[in-house]
């Protein structure tokens, strides 16, 4: 347990400074697709006896290059492209695994995650990968804000655009990678977009977007360990619907876009308690 | 100078804009005028390198401007912008900083001075630390005008930055080009105002897919370009 909760608290940070640039930069999907084509990397990963985070990381990388590489060189649309590229990699996932007879990878641990499977060298790794996603931020913060926000004005100005997007690739299936033992990588979106969106809705600056969404984080991968672990519940499911929860509430109450919290809301509950202190 | 030669981008299949050459001189606003579709954002982004061009050539005092992009501010059109992005107006303008103070630095005192100038001279100071999101289409078009300000650049690219905004806006705007214009900068700018702000243009380009006129007011709005830019008579 004590190993499940580093390893929450490492992750609660690395998703949401990720997932803060995921949102921003409107990648969402090709975090899906990225997550689902983890798995001939893992396959082949588990079948030379490599660590298998080196061969998700490395389909990863491939998946999101191929979705790129579709979509300039054609006129598809690039969601059609990401769907394809996303089942395919699945397939040749599921091909691979009975191929290499690698069927020995418990596959629901890597789909659903598997807190009780953590061991102290995934949360070494976690750590290692969170330490050096903060330190390589701290040092582009600047130009991947600029580069995220108006990226066609980054690029008029001298900045190696393409290089910052194949940075932020790199972050995403870091982050994808490490999560992978914890939530699985079904559900690691969640993690992703969750505590960052949900951080979203209350702040005004995309750095306090980072730190917010990481408290969230973090309050919401511990808190759903617990839960799933006093519970008898799936952890990757109980720490997604954790952050749902803290979505929810703020989507209802933010003070600045919380939908009820709107200035008719505010006018309705004054002449509300108006009304009842004049009975 | 800037001298565009025999320019031409296609998009997959179709040209969208080809054969366009010509020359921008320091000290000049050049208006580029044409109907929507006519590949004026396509001629900007062009020349700018922001799209594959498939043939000519881009120069700015001789030397290929590709490699100079740091004497340039680009306004990209403001319907391109993620408004809802979460950042500060300051933080905008100081963005113009970025290629002036380089990697793993922070913007230097000299910098936030200049983003401090820049935001008074568009009226902005007391919005500073306003998110972009609250602002009004004249208010953002006056941060991105202080963030090219800001930029100190040589060459000025403003991609409809008319486009619905209130009037004392467009006032600064053009008071800030012929700010630029006396400092001997060089200055593109996309309009669909064939009006009277018509005279703050020092020269014309008239583009529908190949450029169909471009020099001095007078040599260039005539009936036969104008139809032919256009596809029927405008007054003006
Ligand atoms: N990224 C793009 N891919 C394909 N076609 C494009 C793209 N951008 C613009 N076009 C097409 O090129 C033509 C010129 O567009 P544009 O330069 O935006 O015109 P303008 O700015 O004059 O309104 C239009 O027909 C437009 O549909
Ligand atoms: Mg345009």
């Amino acid at each position: 347990m004590r190993q499940a909760i580093a390893i929450g608290f490492f992750l609660g940070i690395l998703s949401a400074i990720v997932g803060s640039y995921l949102i921003l930069q409107q990648m969402g999907m090709m975090g899906g697709v990225i997550a689902h084509a983890v798995l001939p990397g893992i396959s082949i990963a588990f079948f030379l006896e490599i660590n298998l985070a080196i061969g998700a990381f490395i389909a990863g990388i491939l998946s999101a290059l191929l979705v790129m590489g579709i979509e300039t060189r054609s006129q598809i649309k690039v969601d059609s492209a990401m769907a394809l590229t996303l089942s395919s990699f699945l397939a040749l996932g599921i091909i691979l695994i009975n191929l290499l007879k690698t069927n020995q990878i418990d596959l629901s641990s890597i789909l659903f995650g598997d807190i009780l499977g953590v061991t102290a060298k995934d949360v070494w790794q976690t750590a290692i990968i969170t330490i050096f996603i903060v330190v390589v931020t701290k040092l582009f913060y600047k130009e991947l804000e600029f580069y995220t926000f108006d990226p066609i004005g980054a690029k008029a100005c001298g900045l190696p655009v393409k290089l910052l997007y194949f940075g932020l690739i790199c972050a995403i299936t870091l982050t994808i990678v490490a999560s992978m033992q914890t939530v699985g990588v079904l559900l690691v979106m969640s993690l992703l977009v969750g505590p960052a969106i949900t951080a979203y809705l209350l702040i005004k600056e995309l750095y306090q977007m980072m730190i917010v969404g990481a408290i969230i984080g973090i309050f919401s991968s511990i808190s759903g360990m617990y839960i799933s672990y006093y519970c008898d519940l799936p952890s990757g499911a109980a720490i997604v619907m954790t952050i749902f929860s803290c979505f929810m509430l703020a989507f209802l109450f933010s003070p600045s876009q919380g939908i009820l919290n709107t200035p008719q809301n505010r006018h309705r509950l004054s002449v509300i308690i108006k009304s009842l202190y004049r009975r | 100078m800037l001298e565009v030669c025999d320019l031409a981008v296609n998009y997959r299949n179709r040209w969208a804009i080809d054969g366009i050459s010509f020359r921008l001189q320091p000290g000049h606003i050049a208006g580029l005028f044409g109907p929507n579709g006519a590949g004026k954002s396509t001629l900007i982004k062009g020349i700018l390198g922001l799209v594959p061009i498939a043939k000519g050539a881009v120069s700015y005092d001789s030397q290929p401007l590709k490699r100079q992009l740091k004497k340039v501010a680009y306004v990209p059109q403001r319907n391109k912008i993620d408004w809802d992005y979460p950042v500060t107006v300051e933080k905008v303008v100081m963005m113009g900083r970025i290629p002036a103070t380089g990697w793993f630095k922070q913007p230097s005192r000299n910098s936030r001075e200049i983003v401090e100038r820049a935001l008074s001279r568009v009226g902005m100071t007391q919005f500073r630390q306003h998110q972009i999101r609250d602002l009004s289409g004249g208010q953002q078009q006056r941060v991105f005008l202080a963030r090219a300000i800001a930029q100190e650049a040589d060459l000025f690219f403003f991609d409809e930055p008319f486009n619905n905004i209130d009037y004392r806006t467009e006032e600064i705007i053009f008071e800030v080009f012929q700010e630029l214009k006396q400092q001997q900068k060089t200055l593109l700018v996309i309009s669909h105002d064939l009006g009277k702000t018509i005279a703050n243009y020092d020269q014309l380009l008239l583009l529908n897919q190949r450029l169909i006129a471009v020099g001095e007011r007078k040599r260039v709005l005539t009936n036969q370009n104008i139809q032919q830019t256009y596809g029927k008579l405008v007054s003006c």
